[in-house]
């Protein structure tokens, strides 16, 4: 479904991604995992199209979108749960999710869809005159995820979304992760400082080093990777 | 009593027009953080389109009332085209730039209306009368107040647009994408937002407010020239800093007390006073209240 190949991105002089290449198959939850400044956040703004790339490419269901404008990328059916979650703080919790469907003309399903949302956070429902500010931090993730997944998307791209929430609604929402994977089939590249967390979730994995991928493998054979373990899981 | 009533109305009546100018800055603001400094010129070309656009509308447009509506639409909708062509040309390419080299393109802007204006074949230097849409008359008087016709309109016409615009952008889609750009540009991005549209939309609405304000500014002030956009454009960008740049309901806040303080000191103290008075709040709240009555704090420095 999406395949990123020899990309590399500068911020002026800065070489902050040296040359990486994945692939993220269709239905699968991918993870690319690394330490504070290793890079995550800038592949995955890259493929948003919010940063542009230096030279390489980035294919989606075997078209290239590397240099696609950000509002382009997702009607294709990318949308993106930022790091630090992003919630417009004025708007209402129903306002953020309209935001989500922006492109989005069909009422009807746009309807479903926020139903869905509902089934899975329905701590969302409970808020949806509040706004997005008000939100606790866990809220705030759950409501940014929702969102993303109202463009109807059909890879997600999630950014830390363990970021500063306690460590049960972590659990909580990596489940709901898993849940939404299965019941709407969706596609997802999830970024983790929290390595544990989501090899457990992941059917493949990408380590993350200064700019460079050093590691690749199924989930469950890294989380027994000695290297991994100790740099990633403290073992 | 009454002639504290009298400076009231009146000021109200100013403060309606800055506000729709004021509107334009901080919606502006908003959305592209820089504070426009053509937009005064921007009013200024909107007096401009109605003297223009007049003679041709009463022609074939049979009663007053309705010549001067469409001399409103006219001015809005010319404004509007020309703060899209102004983003569009001088600000959009600079989008990355450091934000003073944007805000001295913006200068460059309002020197280049300002100047051109001058040129003999373009509006020429010297002042013109804009046409009387509506007839002065009183619609109230006796007991030492007075309520003109024209103020009658001043406040129908700006408090109808500010409703307008308090629907467009609470309400509907494009107007809730503008409040979430001002609020998170890469996340507005991340929604699938075409921000670039969002952008030029606000420009059209904040010009077209302009255009109405200047539609109005002239019936009160026939007597336009191209420099007549300076002084009320600065005067409405104090407003707005006053009610906190960025804050729609501040902007109109703002205005209305920039407009009674300046009546009041015309009034009161001395009319020579009514300028010097606007630009001594300015240098208050920079002061002691830089993010402005209504603003939030944290506002960044231009
Ligand atoms: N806007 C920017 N300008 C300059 N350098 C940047 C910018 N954003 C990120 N960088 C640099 O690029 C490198 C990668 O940053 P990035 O945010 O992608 O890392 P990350 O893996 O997401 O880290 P974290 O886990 O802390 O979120 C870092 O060295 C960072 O300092
Ligand atoms: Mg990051």
């Amino acid at each position: 479904m999406l395949q990123v190949e020899h990309l590399h991105v500068n911020y002026g002089a800065i070489s902050a991604i040296k040359g990486i290449s994945f692939t993220v198959p269709e239905r699968s939850i991918v993870t690319l995992i690394g330490a504070n400044g290793a890079g995550k956040t800038t592949t995955l703004r890259t493929i948003s199209g919010l940063v542009k790339a230096e030279s390489g490419k980035i294919l989606f269901k075997g078209k290239d979108i590397t240099s696609t404008p950000p509002h382009q990328i997702v009607s294709l059916g990318i949308s993106q749960s930022p790091e630090g979650r992003m919630i417009f703080p004025e708007l209402t919790v129903l306002e953020n999710l309209k935001m989500g469907a922006y492109r989005r003309k069909d009422t009807k399903g746009i309807q479903e869809d926020m139903e869905y949302c509902f089934t899975v956070f329905p701590r969302l429902k409970e808020r949806i005159k509040q706004a997005g500010g008000t939100l606790s931090g866990g809220e705030q993730q759950m409501l940014a995820i929702a969102r993303a997944l109202m463009s109807k998307p059909s890879l997600l791209l999630l950014d830390e979304p363990s970021l500063g929430i306690a460590p049960l609604l972590v659990k909580l929402i990596f489940e709901k992760i898993v849940e939404i994977n299965r019941d709407l089939g969706t596609t997802m590249l999830l970024v983790e400082q929290n390595a544990a967390m989501a090899l457990n979730i992941a059917h493949h994995a990408y380590v993350l080093e200064t700019g460079e991928i050093t590691l690749e493998g199924n989930a469950r054979d890294l989380a027994q990777n000695e290297e991994v373990q100790k740099a990633y899981l403290g073992m | 009593m009454e002639e504290f009533l009298q400076q009231v109305i009146n000021g109200l009546s100013l403060g309606a027009i800055y506000a729709l100018i004021a509107l334009g800055y901080t919606m502006i603001y908003g959305v592209l953080r820089f504070i426009n400094f053509a937009h005064g010129d921007v009013f200024m070309v909107g007096a401009y389109i109605g003297f223009f656009i007049y003679p041709l509308l009463s022609e074939s447009l049979e009663t007053g009332y309705l010549t001067a509506f469409a001399v409103l639409l006219a001015a809005m909708l010319g404004c509007g085209l020309l703060g899209v062509t102004i983003e569009f040309l001088a600000y959009r390419p600079l989008r990355n730039r450091p934000k003073l080299t944007v805000l001295i393109t913006a200068i460059g802007v309002s020197l280049f209306l300002e100047y051109t204006g001058q040129i003999d074949f373009v509006f020429g230097a010297d002042y013109k009368t804009y046409p009387t849409l509506v007839e002065r008359s009183a619609v109230l008087s006796g007991s030492g107040l007075s309520l003109g016709s024209d103020q009658v309109i001043v406040f129908v016409v700006a408090i109808g647009l500010m409703l307008l615009l308090r629907v467009i952008v609470m309400k509907t889609k494009i107007g809730i994408a503008m409040r979430a750009l001002s609020m998170n540009l890469s996340a507005a991005s991340l929604m699938g937002i075409n921000t670039n549209r969002v952008i030029s939309f606000t420009f059209f609405i904040g010009s077209a407010l302009a255009g109405a304000g200047a539609t109005l500014y002239a019936i009160s002030y026939p007597k336009i020239n191209p420099l007549m956009g300076v002084l009320p454009g600065l005067k409405a960008f104090v407003a707005a800093v006053l009610g906190g740049i960025g804050n729609i309901p501040g902007a109109v806040f703002g205005s209305f007390f920039i407009g009674t303080a300046e009546t009041m000191t015309a009034g009161y103290i001395s009319p020579t006073f009514r300028d010097a008075i606007v630009f001594g709040i300015l240098i208050l709240i920079l002061i002691f209240k830089p993010s402005g009555l209504l603003g939030k704090g944290g506002v960044e420095k231009v």
